[in-house]
């Protein structure tokens, strides 16, 4: 292909496609940000992509074609067909598994670079190290988020004297990856050495995190993948990678943030410190759990002015999101005015839960964030919350001594009426006993969220 | 070749284009936007393609095949689940239409 058209064409058409590359890149990315257009984003950048992979086989002088073309294809067809497969509830997990990958992509380019002694100047020995520290990093710890979202690992490790430990792995690290700089102490080994260092400072550092604040950890790690493509793309003179990496990174820390202040955490308080061991009991709460059955729960929100539906993860679990919504519909039908309050953190990460409802059908005008609908509990007949506990605990409101008080919380307990679908009588993720369940206007359905569902629309039958 | 400044000037603005452009983004496209970005670093699949086509050794040419391997899972997987999340977004309007 390269013979026929001449070196300096060819120089143009990539640099050209990369160029439009990113500019797809970002321009894709910008649509992703509002609803609307969110598709059509995800197409263009799709394309983009495909441009940009397709001209780098046009690059000058290489070979191994046949081991590309095979390692494409390979990853193609497991990363298609594990994407198509996975069910929604067990979508972020597999965005760190794809995010994990592409960091480990960032530290092969390092890995080989520096193994072939390629690249010169201190600059881009700086680039090229810190950009394999960091890709390793975010391989092997996003690895590790996999499997505790996948369940694989259960339990958060930590020992005593762990932040210590971690921050002098760390500093050997680095001082390993310093040694890469200089040509005196530069080797082979010491190569194999930086990269093993790194990759086991991932798996270190996301141990002890627990899985409630794996989607914070996800969101960094992507952020961090997106730097270390950038600093690759600077040792290798590759603008496209540059500028795509770039904005990741930056969009990445941003979400980031935007994500840990949703769930009332700070990121250094997510890396540094265990959550959920000190499963504090909850204050002393007043008031009885009064339960009511499906029937009687129909025939409140049928004649309802206003209800507001709180789904929680345990609706996903239950996979009853298709019921409520069916349940939903009917009372539409009958003129009830139904809405879907979102707490940031009602999946498993921020947005999840739109993901979920979205999957069931429920269209994305129905469904508000915490900031958007929180005034209107006051006025709304009926709070259906399912699956939902601690997004919905006033505790956070009012009890200084609880390990939520402060966490943003949807104020289901001001409507006039509130009916929790429930398994059981247990306690939240963060084992905090529930104020909500207690309150005088509270009603508890028990069972199974879909099974709930089922009855509530058996109820309205008979209306 | 990027020139040191050049450089430093495409990594500032490309930074703020970032941080611009996912600012005001609504609540509900935070797991969408979180993977369609995670998509978007599959570029590292070019460089990757570049390093192995460059690859001479055998210990070169199967870190190369790793990182397009990795690279390409990152970009087709990235593209697959978030094009599945998007598609699913529908507003009760059109909703009406399609039923």
């Amino acid at each position: 292909m390269t013979d026929l058209i001449p070196a300096e064409y060819i120089d143009l058409i990539v640099k050209g496609s990369y160029f439009l590359a990113a500019f797809l890149f970002i321009f894709g990315l910008k649509r992703m940000s509002s609803p609307a257009t969110a598709r059509g984003g995800i197409v263009w950048a799709g394309a983009a992509m495909v441009l940009a992979t397709l001209v780098t086989f046009m690059y000058p002088a290489m070979h191994n074609y046949m081991l590309m073309i095979i390692a494409i294809a390979l990853a193609s067809v497991m990363a298609w067909w594990t994407g198509k497969k996975v069910a929604m509830t067990e979508i972020p997990q597999m965005i760190a598994l794809y995010n994990g990958m592409g960091g480990g992509a960032a530290a092969a380019i390092a890995a080989q670079e520096l193994l072939g002694g390629n690249v010169h100047g201190l600059t881009f020995l700086v680039l090229a190290v810190a950009g394999g520290l960091i890709g390793a990093v975010s391989f092997s710890g996003s690895l590790i988020a996999f499997a505790k979202l996948q369940g694989i690992l259960r339990k958060p490790l930590r020992f005593p004297g762990q932040q210590i430990f971690n921050l002098l792995f760390f500093v050997a690290t680095v001082v390993s990856g310093m040694a890469l700089l200089s040509e005196e102490y530069s080797s082979f080994n010491m190569i194999i050495i930086f990269f093993i260092l790194a990759l086991a400072f991932g798996v270190l550092m996301t141990l002890p995190i627990g899985g409630a604040d794996m989607p914070v950890v996800i969101s960094l790690y992507n952020a961090l993948t997106g730097l270390a493509v950038a600093f690759e793309g600077f040792v290798l003179n590759n603008a496209a990678m540059i500028i795509a990496g770039t904005v990741v990174g930056s969009a990445g820390t941003l979400l980031t943030q935007l994500m840990a202040r949703a769930m009332n955490r700070s990121i250094s308080n997510v890396l540094f410190s265990g959550f959920g061991e000190t499963a504090v009991e909850g204050g002393d709460i007043v008031g009885s759990l009064k339960p009511i059955e499906a029937p009687d729960a129909a025939i409140m929100m049928a004649y309802a002015e206003k209800v507001l539906v709180v789904p929680g993860y345990g609706m996903a679990v239950a996979q009853a999101q298709h019921k409520i919504w069916e349940f939903s519909k009917k009372l539409i039908e009958r003129g009830v005015k139904v809405y879907f309050a979102i707490h940031p953190v009602a999946g498993r990460m921020p947005g999840h839960m739109n993901v979920l409802l979205a999957e069931a059908g429920v269209p994305y005008d129905l469904i508000f964030d915490l900031d958007e609908i929180n005034n209107e509990f006051t006025t709304t007949d009926v709070s259906l919350v399912i699956g939902a506990n601690d997004v919905v605990n006033p505790v956070a409101r009012t009890d200084p001594s609880s390990p939520i008080y402060g966490m943003p919380i949807l104020d289901a307990d001001k409507s006039k009426n509130v009916i929790v679908i429930k398994r059981g009588q247990g306690a939240g993720f963060s084992g905090i006993e529930n104020a909500l369940f207690y309150g005088d206007n509270t009603r508890m359905l028990y069972g199974d969220a879909q099974d709930a569902g089922s009855k509530l629309i058996a109820g309205l039958k008979g209306l | 070749m990027i020139d040191g400044f050049i450089a430093l000037y495409i990594f500032m603005l490309a930074a703020f284009t970032g941080y611009e452009v996912i600012g005001r983004v609504p609540v509900i496209l935070h797991t969408p936007l979180m993977s369609g970005s995670n998509f978007i670093h599959g570029i590292v699949l070019v460089g990757a393609m570049v390093t192995l086509g460059h690859a001479d050794t055998t210990l070169e040419q199967v870190i190369g095949f790793i990182g397009v391997f990795l690279g390409a899972g990152n970009a087709v997987g990235g593209y697959v689940v978030t094009e599945r999340m998007l598609e699913m977004f529908k507003t009760s309007k059109k909703e009406q239409v399609d039923d």
